[in-house]
């Protein structure tokens, strides 16, 4: 499982960037992490990378913006709901069907209601030792699907836009 | 009696209708809170607010036709938020004046919810002068705006990520305060002192809003110093809001020939910037116009009070439109007191 380390929103921003080549039509990606940790951010470089000119902002309250660049990309935030089965409300199944790509602000709580193939990433504060603008960026590709593509997705974090890509080796051993 | 607009409104987590007179008198307000449902999650849920809204909104317009001492027959009008908001909430408002006014064979207007955010205005003590800069601040939305007549707006600026609303919201989470956040945040940081030096985003810069790495700098400060006294944290943070909302007022006051400035949307109800906005009026004489506070959150009085200016523009609305969730502020050109062309109204 690939994981880069950031030290501003502007480098999250950019890993997104370096992934976003490999996004295809019905793509799911599924964002955790703490208030503050950088999701929407990495959602804004990802949209910048697809060609999306308009303003991508926290769908917190609006639930779903959509966006169009090289694909459609739908922004979900599930922040507010209690129970998985709300995430009905949105019709995400038409929407993967709509030959987007699909990016779920906490989505770890809709996990149960979600097709299995996604790629999830998980974004974590980093040390206390370390600046407090630090995240690590966990991914994880799940289903057939992601796990065919984990080696192109070690090369794009890799060799991506980022000035100074780490790998780490497994969650949670990083941050000591 | 000249006549009265019935207005719903269910675009987020309250369901509410209110009769006003075509002098902007409110007749009837009733608003069914959805808020001891929500305060349990932290937010709004919308799967509970569309389902409540189902529950409520029947009996919502009974309650504010009989307090107003009115039929539906005898209505000029009904109006209803269209959008923007949560669709499935939507969808109940929209359904729900449809069958009415089919019913009660009356005119329908459907009303933009951020049009009704800057009527409620109007419906305060100050009498809204044009050109009015607006400012909404709530939770889904932060924006400036040229307003030279109702219905010709120019959107002056907006937030590039989070709303005020929502970081309020946001921070009050972070610091277990509950939902929503503005009220107890404000209640605690008049207790406090702004002494954290939360970051001031874009304050010399243009009349664009960004909320989020302040949200951001709450929670890197917050995780680290666990001892902070949250009444010091929500001082700093709201004292670095307002800065932040007053410089984006000084900088698009400068722009010449506003003869008035509106705050408008539930961030319009926090005394911190009530307090703060008549540090502006008295700098730059400027008159401020403020929604009564029970009006600066969602109600329908204030969509009743949009529709009146815009039925006497447009008309009414043929019954075949939608609820629209993305729904944006009709944008007009900068001519300053020309008639704005009204889209989907007809």
């Amino acid at each position: 499982m690939p994981t880069v380390r950031t030290t501003s929103a502007a480098e999250t921003r950019q890993v997104a960037a370096a992934l976003e080549p490999l996004l295809g039509a019905g793509d799911l990606l599924v964002l955790s992490g703490d208030l503050g940790a950088g999701k929407t951010a990495f959602v804004q470089g990802l949209a910048a990378a697809l060609g999306v000119t308009g303003r991508v902002t926290s769908p917190t309250f609006t639930l779903a913006h959509t966006y169009q660049g090289r694909l459609r990309l739908h922004h979900l935030d599930v922040y507010r709901f209690a129970d998985p089965s709300e995430v009905l409300d949105l019709d995400l199944p038409e929407l993967l069907a709509d030959d987007a790509v699909t990016a779920v602000e906490w989505g770890e709580t809709v996990l149960s209601e979600l097709p299995g193939d996604f790629l999830r990433l998980e974004i974590r504060f980093g040390g206390p030792e370390e600046s407090p603008d630090v995240r690590w960026l966990d991914f994880e590709p799940q289903g057939a699907g992601w796990r065919a593509r984990a080696a192109a997705l070690e090369a794009a974090l890799e060799g991506g836009a980022l000035p100074a890509p780490r790998r780490g080796a497994a969650a949670g051993s990083e941050t000591g | 009696m000249s006549g009265l607009i019935l207005g719903i409104e269910t675009s987020c987590d309250d369901t509410g209708a209110a009769v006003v007179s075509e002098d902007l008198e409110i007749v009837s307000n009733v608003v069914a809170r959805q808020l001891e449902v929500h305060a349990r999650y932290g937010g709004i849920v919308p799967e509970i607010a569309s389902r409540v809204h189902v529950s409520e909104v029947m009996p919502t317009v009974a309650r504010a036709l009989a307090e107003a001492g009115v039929r539906g027959e005898d209505l000029a009008a009904l109006a209803v938020t269209r959008g923007p908001g949560l669709i499935g909430s939507l969808l109940v408002g929209v359904s729900a004046a449809k069958a009415l006014a089919l019913a009660w064979d009356r005119p329908l207007v459907g009303v933009n919810h951020l049009e009704g955010h800057l009527a409620s205005a109007s419906l305060g003590a100050e009498t809204v002068a044009y050109p009015c800069l607006v400012l909404l601040v709530s939770g889904g939305h932060t924006l400036l705006a040229e307003v030279a007549a109702p219905g010709a707006y120019r959107v002056l600026g907006a937030t590039r990520d989070d709303s005020v609303g929502e970081a309020y919201d946001k921070v009050a989470r972070l610091l277990g305060l509950g939902f929503p956040g503005g009220p107890v945040i404000d209640r605690l940081a008049l207790q406090g002192t702004d002494r954290l030096g939360f970051p001031r985003p874009m304050l010399h810069e243009g009349l664009d809003f960004s909320f989020s790495g302040l949200k951001s700098a709450v929670v890197n400060l917050v995780r680290r110093e666990a001892e902070l006294p949250v009444e010091d944290v929500a001082a700093s943070f709201a004292a670095a809001v307002m800065d932040v909302l007053l410089a984006k007022l000084d900088r698009a006051l400068q722009r010449p020939g506003f003869r008035s400035l509106a705050v408008v949307g539930g961030v319009a109800a926090s005394p911190i910037l009530r307090q703060r906005l008549e540090e502006i009026r008295q700098r730059r004489g400027i008159q401020v116009c403020l929604p009564p506070i029970a009006l600066a959150t969602d109600n329908a009085a204030m969509i009743a009070a949009a529709a009146w200016p815009q039925l006497r523009r447009d008309g009414a609305n043929a019954l075949d439109f939608g609820a629209d969730a993305g729904l944006t502020l009709p944008e007009a050109g900068p001519t300053p007191g020309g008639a704005a062309p009204a889209p989907g109204a007809r």
